[in-house]
């Protein structure tokens, strides 16, 4: 948060006890009902958040699939942070961020034939940024120009992208080798380097990187206070002087870009390759994470932990108790519906105090 | 319900109890009035502040009981209170006698209390009655036969004449203020809180709105009048109290009020709002009420120059909600005030807003010192000391949720020393709010505190301050004192007349008329989007003032030597 985000004053440990409460409260009671349908399914809930926790965080090969998966969560998190704390809802992400996946896919194994790996790893990340970007441009200016809500231009965008990712993969980059159609496939030898002979790649770093980086801009320049006047008060924006549309499409373009550099990373790191109908949907599964680390940079590192483990403990413990493997989703739905009751209680008592 | 049901008898022992207050006193032991409603010994906290100390207070059948105070006095909080909208810490609230809880807004309708606030709440894409039965509950069905019946009901009582079925946002602020009665009214016409209902109005809808709250005194309805404004006090009010610092300080009880002159009450109630009892105090509540320093006392305006901006033929496009220009043209010399007059809404928030640079002319120059600046941005214009304090203090001017150092350095941002190559200099940034809190007396526990939760004065002396720094050379003041009580009026109108003999130009834009007459120097008048006419200020203008505000007069009179664009034949 902001210098100016914080509330000072002689009640200042309470509104920090309640502003941890309002974090804490939501995750546990999605973990207690999760717990109650295992129970009704006649699973014990005890074995299976275990298994989570083992898996996810203390088991060798859990913890580091754990520390590939925030890669791209942390770096969708600070695409969205940056719209958001200017009031401008991206979600578009899943579209931008298959988009400069598979450009990604399609342009590292050509690049790699004649180029260093370093350069082809720099030249893939630089255009999948300005293609996801490109991609935002249009609920971007319809914005800026027109008024036109960006929750829904940009959520259509965001199938036609999904859509149309699909259609380069089949259509134009598919590799006639392969029976099933996908990409040509980057190396493994190729793909970000990993850390100290690790598992992990340096995705990771890079997503980390950002964030803070993201932080930093929001909370101590010119350019993030700009952002955030338009995002709390667009007509001070206007009164200040501030170029609103052109501040409208920065912000779009910048966050898109840093969703497909998430998408751009993943590939590099992970998969080397896009197949056809691959969509892992993250883009929306981080706003509520987003949310729930109230845009601060920061803390949304922890988040994406948290999340991070339950995905990928929750995929090994559903395996190992038999539940579906939605049921991680299903947490997640919780979570979310409890973070909106508890927002509103919130608001309620905050309303109560007169603050 | 039926206006004459009489309050419900009491029960001897809160008899006795009311008849201890200390403004019972004064209404004769012979037929005395059971309090309608009453409040004993309120208490109300917040952090860091006492807003209600030990107040009691009664309101009778048929009164109008005005409550006087500066801001920060605890009417607003007195008022959430009776409107439901928050519990006092201690003490009781009384109706008919009995003791009740309020606990919400609802609940204090259901007892007959409704409330009218300062700013207008109604739905405008709705109609008068849908907004009238938004009040039921959701599974109730809209009766609208019953509505009307209602509604035709207050019609009467108010004596007013409104259509039903007229959208909400195609009438005059004074109608919609008609509406927000009727449905304070709607539940049950008991108590009618009227929060400064006359802030927003024309001298027309003033003199309407008083008509309609005699109606109601009339008709047995106890009325509770928020105000600034101590001649609406004295003209309307049966009963005054007067607030200071959470604690009724004083009051002038009914009969006393009918004995004495305006001049007395005036007197009576300076006395007790600033406690003159030194002759320093005295002084200050004379400067107060602008008694001790006239418009006379100012040098005349040297317009044998050039004159520092000339706008010709301004004209910009239509928006919904939104007056346009129509070719305004004017000239503002150095060390002159402009005054604005006429009605809300006839095009002087775009003449505000065309000047500063944050909307576009369609049409039109704007020439400072000699430069077209028609092109120009607000920063560029800021630049050349073009300065706009906004009327929208919380809507535009600041923004809330930030701390007193940002907002003002709101339209600075960016720029050095504050931020040196895009990098936010923090320490710096907040010295400097720090220097300015101290030079204009701005009231915030600190530089970080969010500016949403200071009180209007202090936020306009943000706007001020952010506002005449550095280098202004022209300054638009928009409503400059709304919603202001009189010190930070008089603090208000004080700084605009400075800063006219600082030779600075100046356009003072209100709708209050009085305000006008006593900074400016010429008066010019909006009426639908064009600049009727142009009054060099005096004794005995108002009459002019007030036929170009209402359109009965299509040129005013040119005696500043200057064009005056005609109003075409329509």
């Amino acid at each position: 948060m902001s210098v100016d985000a914080l509330r000072l004053g002689p009640d200042r440990t309470r509104e920090y006890a309640a502003a941890v409460a309002r974090v804490l409260v939501p995750i546990l009671l999605a973990l207690a009902v999760g717990g109650a349908i295992l129970l009704i399914l006649g699973k014990n809930p005890l074995t299976y958040y275990g298994y989570v926790v083992q898996r996810g965080m203390f088991s060798w090969g859990g913890l580091q699939e754990t520390m590939t998966r925030m890669a791209p969560l942390l770096l969708i998190a600070a695409g969205l942070i940056v719209a958001f704390r200017a009031g401008i809802w991206n979600l578009g992400g899943d579209g931008q961020y298959l988009l400069a996946a598979v450009v990604t896919a399609a342009l590292a194994p050509a690049l790699i034939e004649t180029l260093p790996r370093g350069l082809t790893l720099l030249i893939c990340m630089i255009t999948s940024i300005a293609v996801a970007a490109a991609w935002s441009l249009i609920p971007a200016l319809l914005k800026a120009r027109y008024g036109i809500n960006e929750i829904i231009t940009s959520l259509m965008m965001s199938f036609l992208g999904t859509s149309f990712a699909n259609v380069l993969v089949k259509l134009f980059f598919r590799d006639p080798a392969t029976t099933v159609p996908q990409t040509r496939s980057l190396e493994v030898v190729d793909r970000l380097p990993r850390i100290f002979g690790t598992n992990v790649h340096s995705g990771i770093l890079i997503a980390l990187a950002v964030v803070i980086l993201v932080h930093f801009m929001m909370t101590r320049t010119a350019f993030g206070l700009r952002l955030q006047i338009v995002g709390a008060n667009p007509a001070a924006a206007i009164h200040a002087g501030l170029k609103v549309g052109w501040l409208t499409v920065a912000t779009f373009a910048l966050s898109a870009g840093l969703i497909g550099l998430a998408g751009s990373v993943e590939i590099l790191g992970v998969w080397g390759t896009v197949r056809a109908d691959w969509n892992p949907a993250y883009g929306l599964l981080v706003v509520p994470l987003v949310f729930l680390a109230r845009f601060n940079g920061i803390a949304v590192i922890g988040f994406a932990l948290f999340f991070s483990v339950l995905m990928i403990g929750g995929e090994s413990a559903s395996r190992r108790i038999g539940v579906p493997q939605d049921f991680v989703l299903m947490l997640v739905g919780l979570l979310l519906v409890f973070l909106a009751v508890v927002e509103y209680l919130d608001h309620l008592r905050r309303k109560r105090a007169g603050v | 319900m039926k206006m004459d049901s009489l309050p419900s008898p009491l029960q001897s022992g809160e008899m006795t109890k009311i008849e201890t207050t200390p403004n019972a006193a004064g209404t004769g032991a012979g037929n005395k009035p059971v309090p309608v409603a009453a409040v004993r010994h309120i208490g109300k906290r917040f952090p860091g502040v006492v807003a209600n100390d030990d107040i009691s207070l009664d309101f009778n059948a048929g009164e109008i009981h005005v409550l006087l105070g500066e801001n920060g006095a605890g009417k607003s909080t007195l008022i959430g209170i009776l409107a439901g909208m928050q519990q006092p810490d201690s003490g009781d609230i009384l109706i008919d006698g009995r003791k009740v809880r309020l606990g919400s807004p609802r609940e204090s309708l259901d007892h007959g209390i409704g409330t009218v606030f300062q700013h207008v709440l109604l739905v405008p894409s709705l109609t008068v009655i849908e907004n009238l039965m938004l009040g039921g509950s959701w599974w109730q069905k809209l009766a609208r036969a019953a509505a009307l019946a209602r509604f035709r009901e207050l019609s009467d009582l108010l004596g007013v004449k409104l259509d039903p079925d007229a959208l909400v946002g195609k009438l005059s602020l004074g109608e919609q203020q008609q509406v927000e009665i009727m449905r304070a009214l709607w539940r049950g016409e008991k108590i009618l809180i009227l929060d400064e209902p006359t802030s927003m109005l024309t001298p027309q809808g003033v003199k309407d709105l008083g008509e309609v709250m005699r109606r109601l005194r009339q008709k047995g309805v106890a009325l509770i009048l928020i105000t600034h404004k101590l001649a609406e006090a004295y003209e309307l009010g049966d009963r005054i109290s007067v607030l200071r610092l959470g604690r009724v300080v004083g009051a002038i009880p009914p009969d006393e009020r009918r004995q004495m002159s305006e001049q007395q009450v005036t007197d009576r109630v300076i006395a007790m709002m600033f406690g003159a009892a030194t002759p320093t105090d005295a002084t200050q509540a004379e400067l107060l009420l602008g008694r001790a320093e006239g418009r006379s006392a100012r040098r005349p305006v040297d317009r044998s120059g050039a004159p520092r901006l000339r706008a010709a033929r301004l004209s910009t496009a239509a928006e919904r909600g939104a007056c346009p220009l129509h070719e305004i043209s004017f000239d503002l010399w150095p060390g002159e005030v402009l005054g604005i007059a006429g009605i809300d809404g006839n095009g002087q928030k775009h003449l505000a807003e065309t000047l500063a640079g944050q909307r576009k002319a369609t049409g039109g120059t704007i020439i400072l010192d000699g430069h077209d600046i028609t092109a120009a941005g607000v920063p560029e214009r800021r630049r050349a000391g073009i300065r706009y304090v906004t009327d929208e203090r919380l809507g535009e001017g600041t923004v809330g949720a930030f701390s007193v150092a940002t907002n003002l350095l709101l339209k600075e941002i960016g720029s050095e020393p504050f931020w040196r190559r895009g990098m936010t200099d923090w320490t710096r940034i907040h010295d400097h709010a720090r220097e300015k809190i101290q030079r204009h007396d701005i009231r915030t526990p600190s530089e970080k505190t969010p500016i949403g939760k200071l009180s209007g004065g202090n936020i306009q002396k943000v706007l001020l301050a952010r506002e005449l720094a550095n280098e202004a050379g022209i300054v638009i003041f928009n409503k400059p004192t709304y919603g202001l009580d009189l010190q930070n009026t008089r603090l208000a109108h004080e700084r605009i007349v400075e800063s006219a003999q600082h030779g600075l130009g100046t356009i003072v834009i209100s709708t209050d008329l009085d305000e006008l007459l006593e900074v400016s120097d010429r008066i010019g008048v909006m009426y639908q989007g064009r600049l009727v006419g142009i009054v060099e200020n005096g004794p005995e203008v108002e009459l002019e003032i007030g036929k170009l505000m209402t359109g009965q007069v299509m040129t005013g009179h040119t005696n500043t030597g200057q064009a005056i664009t005609p109003r075409a034949a329509s």
